[in-house]
């Protein structure tokens, strides 16, 4: 693992985000560094979701800065926004594939839009990301609909890499697989994350992938990220959501769980 | 920081050193440094690729730096690459598992045969189609007799009613006075050479009563609700809300199509009613306005020129046109496969289809009208 050095890549400030009478965010504000894969933990709609939609520019917000590499977006011009976008890969929590194109035209499709590369190429990087990814050659033939659950995530998130991205947000990446595809999909994003350099912004409920791949993790309640740091932070959090959530009896079992390596 | 690659031909092997940023910005530059070595005839010393002052590394450049080394590899013998930093290493080496095994083969096809084929296909399809129909009619026969022993399903007929009926109002009434004011004026234009003006009269009563009304009005049916009610059961489908449902115990049919059918059956003939009233309204407006007829006179002679036949040739029609409209938006809602694209095919079917069966059914009924003589 190697040391993600202390620079920060988002830097979100004082960000309120609201929907009608309602503030889900309350001024919120959290740091992520270069080469760190960060998790997001929080109750079902205490704004998970909601906070990663801002930060990629889906959702307006009412109050607050928001930096990717230093840029704030709203001052930046539109052509600043567009390549920060490039340089920002999604993976969204149902796949959202183009479900009239293949496997591998859909992960060529960001390649077609915005790079100057040749068909040829376009379709040998496209297919070794599916690779890398797991899935056969056969499988980049598909379409979405033919895929299973565990497939679509991969190719989505194939398709998050397909311009090599400095960032990649997942919005619950592992959720719906079975645990063993689960832990699969964990190390690859640890591979990954790793071969490729990325900085990993997750969201995700699943203590597994917590323990395993996170370097730290921010718990968002009340509208505000009440603890940010690795899993002792988290234990020594005085919340009473982030206590149950990290003193709960699941949580327990995966942290007195044997690691994989010494079974 | 441009990408380079520099290629130095020494005495014993050939030495190729990339530098600056091989990435994806940089791809399309990339391809023109990288193709001409890998156009060249395969040399038969060894090749050395330096790799120390590359700067910048993604899946791009490694994939184009593997190129090379396979190129070399399989001309002779194996390439070696030197000085690469080492937190490059761990991508050029999952990329070197990358793209091992050659695609499948594919049989180059014979375009007439694929047309044959085509052709066999739609045609099949045809028959296909046209039992899919049948099958839903049967269906929902069966829905029918079902749904008078659970009778709370008729309670989803009222909102479909306000959806397709009571909302359609407007658009319908608008249209249909249009038309009839525009068949109104080209009656009175050209009857005018022979001095028939008056007979525009029968013209307007007669054609929208009997035909105009009745397949105007299902055609915007057809176009507004027909298919909406296939895109929603094709969504329905691509969502598993069906699967859903029929896991329940419920047959989609009685609980979806039923309701949205019937509500049809009903509008149509209403819709019908309002849309002739407002042509014959639209034609008298411009008979007075263009051809100088008093509303009156119009009335007195559009009283004379039409029976009640016509207008229960025309009524009569409705109901069976609402059916058809309904079985076929049905039918192909639930044809929807998993993709958007499908979904959007499907809604088309669905429009031309049921345009397609008013129309030849409203031929069926002209001659059964003509053949008992009304």
């Amino acid at each position: 693992m190697a040391a993600p050095d202390q620079e920060p890549v988002i830097r979100v400030r004082d960000l309120v985000v609201g929907f009608g009478e309602r503030d889900v965010l309350d001024h919120l504000s959290l740091d992520v560094r270069r080469g760190e894969i960060l998790g997001v933990v929080g109750a079902s709609g205490s704004g998970k979701s909601v906070l990663l939609r801002t930060i990629i520019g889906l959702i307006p917000k009412r109050h607050g800065t928001i930096e990717i590499f230093g840029i704030d977006l709203d001052a930046a011009p539109p052509q600043q926004v567009r390549s920060i976008g490039r340089r920002c890969g999604i993976l969204f929590q149902q796949g959202a594939l183009f479900s009239s194109l293949t496997a591998l035209q859909n992960v060529q499709y960001p390649m077609r839009e915005f790079l100057d590369a040749s068909e040829e190429l376009m379709t040998d990087v496209a297919l070794a990301k599916l690779e890398m990814v797991g899935l056969t050659r056969e499988d980049a033939d598909k379409f979405p609909s033919e895929l299973s659950g565990g497939m679509t995530k991969r190719v989505a998130l194939a398709r998050a890499l397909a311009l090599d991205p400095e960032i990649v947000f997942l919005d619950e990446p592992t959720s719906g697989l079975d645990p063993i595809s689960a832990e699969d999909f964990d190390l690859l994003i640890r591979t990954l994350q790793q071969t490729l350099g990325l900085t990993v912004y997750m969201n995700t409920h699943d203590l597994h992938t917590l323990h395993s791949v996170c370097d730290r993790i921010a718990a968002l309640a009340d509208g505000k990220v009440v603890a940010v740091g690795d899993m002792d932070v988290m234990h020594a959090c005085e919340h009473p959501w982030v206590q149950a959530y990290f003193g709960g009896t699941r949580a327990r079992d995966v942290a007195h769980e044997p690691a994989p390596a010494a079974t | 920081m441009q990408p380079l690659l520099k290629s130095h031909a020494a005495a014993d092997r050939l030495e190729l050193s990339a530098e600056g940023s091989w990435t994806a910005v940089h791809a399309g530059e990339l391809e023109k440094l990288v193709e001409p070595v890998l156009r060249e005839p395969a040399a038969q010393r060894p090749a050395v690729i330096d790799m120390a002052q590359v700067r910048e590394l993604d899946t791009f450049g490694a994939w184009l730096i593997e190129r090379l080394f396979r190129r070399f590899a399989e001309g002779g013998p194996e390439p070696r690459l030197v000085g690469v930093p080492d937190h490059f290493r761990g991508l050029l080496d999952e990329v070197r598992h990358t793209n091992r095994r050659p695609p499948a083969a594919r049989n180059p096809e014979n375009p007439l045969l694929v047309a044959v084929e085509h052709l066999g296909r739609r045609t099949a399809e045809v028959g296909e189609d046209f039992l899919s129909l049948v099958a839903m009619f049967g269906e929902m026969g069966l829905a029918f007799g079902r749904a008078f022993l659970r009778p709370q399903i008729f309670t989803s007929l009222v909102h479909h009613l306000d959806r397709v009926a009571w909302q359609a109002v407007p658009i319908v009434l608008l249209i249909t006075f249009l038309i009839g004011g525009i068949i109104a004026q080209q009656g009175i234009f050209h009857f005018r050479k022979f001095g028939a003006e008056d007979y525009v009269v029968d013209l307007v009563g007669i054609l929208v009563l009997r035909e105009i009304g009745v397949l105007l009005v299902a055609i915007m049916v057809a176009g507004r609700s027909g298919s909406s009610y296939t895109a929603e059961l094709g969504s329905m489908k691509m969502r598993e809300e069906i699967d859903a449902l029929r896991t329940m115990g419920l047959d989609p049919v009685e609980i979806l199509i039923l309701p949205r059918v019937l509500a049809l059956v009903c509008a149509l003939p209403i819709l019908t009613f309002l849309g002739s009233m407002s042509a014959l309204i639209g034609g008298g407006f411009v008979a007075w306005l263009y051809g100088g007829m008093a509303p009156e006179i119009f009335i007195e002679r559009l009283r004379e020129a039409i029976s009640i036949d016509h207008f229960e040739v025309g009524i009569i029609k409705a109901p069976f046109m609402a059916l058809v409209i309904g079985a076929v938006a049905a039918s192909e809602g639930l044809k929807v496969k998993g993709s958007a694209e499908s979904l959007g095919l499907q809604t088309t079917n669905s429009v031309v289809k049921s345009i397609f069966y008013v129309i030849v059914l409203d031929g069926v009924f002209a001659i059964f009208f003509a053949s008992i003589g009304m």
